[in-house]
């Protein structure tokens, strides 16, 4: 919407609506929150109440003692994110609310890959597991255990690769994320 | 001093002078403060009523209504009333006791998580941890529940800590961090929307509980008046505008006069002001409104565009907001003319849909004629608290209300019983006023144990109890929508409504005869002390018109 002092003549008919639209895409939320018991309760009742859909989530301490950063990944196009934010706000223990734009920011996670693998195929997961620069974890008679970070996308190529060997067992810790390029919280 | 005695400190620093509760194991210690504190403390009869009482003490007077319960059912019982609250944005402030810390999460007796329970209907609730937090908990609370979109906050405090002895000094400011509500309207936004009006033909002012809250009336009615704008309210804004007045639709929505229905359904430009576009509004989204831009009004910025996307939003106080546009609106010189054509169309609607009813030929009482009978004879002063039903939109609809804060009701809600405790609580805030309750048969007995508060403490309210046999609105539904298959809805011979009032200590009446109910109504009101006129109406009478459940404006019956 324009600068409603530019525009010369004004027609009702160009106006266009504002919000609560699907924006189609996959949002990272970074939520700073008071350290209060049951903040991360109200966060889940509130999504269980109105219907949102949490993709993934983590919680962690800040450099601040008093505050953690609750990072949760939502899919856009089944939510309208703002919404979303909107109601968020509206918890007196919601400090600050990032919706990260995941092209514009660096994420990463930890996920454990346990496999199938007898000593011929061993060798092979090792290999995918170097260039995925992930980590050989455990190994067992019948079994390997492999460590990968990375965002998303890396993780979910991973597990495409392995799983025709016989995925025993994968954990994911959700992604974190901070924005490329700026120093700020 | 005992954390208890800060309480008491607190409640009189927050100018709280009347608290509505009933005391138990848990609050003991609180219930000992009361004692010498000075502070009035009425004690009701189910938790429940204590707190639809404080809801209907903060509709009347605008300030924060209190409420206070013992742990576990008696904080359970006030789950309803703050869902009530949640629903309406109603200020208030719940106390609760809770076991003592050492019991909790031991299913210890009388432990309830209540804050667990009410986590989804709370605005903002805290469970206290350490006793030196009690001062700072009680401060927020009343903040948070009295500022930005009003709400219920909640207070839980363990019998322990309430026990303990801590330093008080007194607090003057709170300090969230996470709460910063945003009051002044955005200038730019607000010009936009001034040149919007401007440049409608067929605008319309949509107006809920918001502009109440915000006691905007004033700001609204120079709007309003700055042209001719249209002007309707939902069940939460009735007398935010003054009725009648001739730019005055009447209610829209459900039970809305076709006028405010039609006036939506061919707007080109909706001004909602502390709207909320709610279902009973709307009928079917996607037919709503289907010509009009919107500009939305609202201090939650969560409302904007949740179920209507906005054109233009703007978040803020409605008080600030419309007496700024109005500034900007007569700075435009609009041209009045331009809507014309739109005010013949909606005289035409007036003319031709007026709100009406086939009155008896005989003494037999319409349930609308009642309404009509306490509007004469109240001449509309009355501060008039209702149930939940039929008699409460045959109330929006015939009574008019000059004022806000003189309609107290369960709108979002719509919780059956709260009349007569709301109407208890509008009477202690506004003890110089006429207060009715105008009660449905069914509604009332869910709190009527109320009337012994009433008759106790010299509570005058006068219940006017539209008896018809049914609950009525669900009749009505099944009625229409069911092939009257009569599922229930018989409320039966009993009580006999003239003794009970008599055994609670009130005076009861009963009328049958049309012709003499304007005078029972008199004696009523010019009788000391609460009274019950049971006024006996047609049985099967519907609520008219109406929008079917999910259906458009278009759509309306009756
Ligand atoms: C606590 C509660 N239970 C059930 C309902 C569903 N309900 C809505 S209106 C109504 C009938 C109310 O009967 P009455 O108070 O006699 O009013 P009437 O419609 O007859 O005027 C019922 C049962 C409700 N709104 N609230
Ligand atoms: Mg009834």
């Amino acid at each position: 919407m324009g600068d409603p002092g530019t525009k010369e003549v004004f027609r009702l008919e160009d106006l266009e609506a504002t919000g609560g639209r699907l924006m189609g895409r996959k949002h990272v939320l970074s939520i700073l929150v008071e350290n209060e018991p049951g903040v991360l309760a109200r966060i889940a009742g509130l999504f269980a109440r109105r219907g949102y859909n949490i993709n993934t989530l983590a919680v962690g301490p800040t450099d601040d003692d008093q505050v953690s950063r609750i990072t949760m990944t939502i899919d856009g196009a089944e939510h309208p994110i703002d919404q979303v934010t909107k109601q968020l706000h509206k918890l007196v223990h919601v400090l600050k609310i990032r919706d990260l734009d995941p092209n514009e920011s660096v994420r990463r996670e930890l996920a454990l890959f346990k496999v199938e693998a007898d000593a011929h195929v061993r060798q092979e997961i090792v290999q995918l597991t170097e260039i995925f620069k992930g980590r050989v974890v455990d190994v067992a008679r019948r079994s390997i255990t492999v460590e990968i970070t990375g965002d998303d996308e890396k993780i979910e190529g991973f597990e495409q690769l392995v799983r025709p060997f016989g995925l025993i067992e994968m954990v994911r810790t959700g992604e974190i994320a901070v924005q490329r390029g700026r120093a700020e919280t | 001093m005992r954390a208890v005695e800060a309480i008491m400190q607190c409640l009189k620093a927050e100018e709280v002078d009347v608290i509505f509760g009933l005391p138990g194991g848990a609050n003991l210690p609180t219930y000992d403060a009361i004692y010498d504190s000075g502070i009035r403390h009425i004690l009701v009869r189910h938790e429940a009523g204590g707190g639809h009482a404080a809801e209907g003490y903060a509709k009347a007077t605008g300030k924060v209504g209190v409420s206070l319960a013992t742990s576990g059912p008696g904080a359970t019982n006030l789950v309803t009333p703050i869902a009530d609250a949640m629903m309406d944005s109603v200020p208030t402030v719940f106390i609760t006791g809770q076991v003592r810390t050492d019991l909790l999460g031991t299913d210890g007796f009388q432990e309830a998580d209540i804050t667990g329970i009410t986590m989804p209907i709370v605005k903002h609730s805290v469970m206290i941890r350490d006793p030196r937090d009690i001062p700072s908990a009680i401060h927020e609370a009343f903040h948070v529940a009295s500022t930005g979109r009003p709400g219920p906050v909640l207070v839980d405090v363990p019998q322990d800590l309430s026990r303990a002895d801590i330093d008080y000094e007194p607090i003057t400011s709170v300090d969230l961090p996470g709460y910063q509500p945003t009051t002044s309207g955005n200038a730019k936004q607000i010009r936009l929307a001034a040149r919007a009006l401007a440049n409608a033909k067929r605008p319309v002012l949509y107006v809920g509980g918001g502009v109440v809250n915000s006691n905007a009336s004033e700001q609204l009615r120079e709007l309003a008046l700055s042209d001719k704008f249209p002007v309707t309210a939902t069940l939460m804004g009735l007398g935010a505008f003054p009725a009648p007045h001739e730019q005055w639709l009447g209610m829209l929505g459900m039970h809305g006069t076709r006028a405010a229905n039609y006036a939506m359904d061919e707007a080109d430009l909706i001004v909602a002001i502390g709207a909320r576009f709610d279902d009973r509004i709307t009928g079917k989204l996607d037919e709503f409104a289907p010509h009009a831009k919107f500009i939305h009004i609202d201090i939650d910025p969560a409302e904007i565009s949740k179920n209507v996307p906005a054109h233009i939003p703007i978040v803020g106080d409605a008080k600030d907001i419309l007496g700024k546009l109005s500034t900007e609106y007569k700075a435009l010189n609009a041209e009045p003319a331009r809507m014309n054509e739109w005010w013949s169309k909606i005289t035409g609607w007036r003319e031709q849909y007026p709100l009406g009813y086939e009155d008896s030929a005989d003494s037999e009482i319409k349930p609308q004629f009642m309404i009509q009978e306490m509007l004469r004879v109240t001449e509309g002063q009355a501060i008039v608290s209702s149930d939940v039903g039929q008699h409460q939109m045959w109330t929006a609809q015939y009574y008019d209300f000059p004022e806000p804060r003189r309609w107290i009701n369960s709108g979002g809600a719509g919780t059956m019983g709260f009349g007569l405790p709301a109407a208890m609580g509008a009477q202690v805030g506004c003890p110089d006023d006429l207060v009715v309750c105008l009660a449905g048969d069914g509604s009332l007995q869910m709190n009527i144990h109320e009337l012994a508060t009433c008759a106790d403490n010299d509570i005058p309210v006068k219940i006017f109890l539209m008896n018809n046999g049914f609950l009525g609105m669900v009749r009505q539904w099944q009625e229409l929508f069911w092939d009257r298959r009569y599922s229930a809805v018989d409320t039966g011979k009993h009580p006999d409504w003239v003794k009970l009032a008599d055994a609670y200590g009130a005076t009861g009446m009963q009328v049958t005869d049309k012709t003499q109910l304007g005078d029972a109504f008199k004696e009523a009101i010019e009788t000391e002390g609460p009274v019950l006129v049971d006024v006996r109406v047609t049985p099967e009478e519907n609520t008219y018109p109406m929008i079917p459940a999910g259906q458009a404006a278009r759509d309306m019956v009756g």
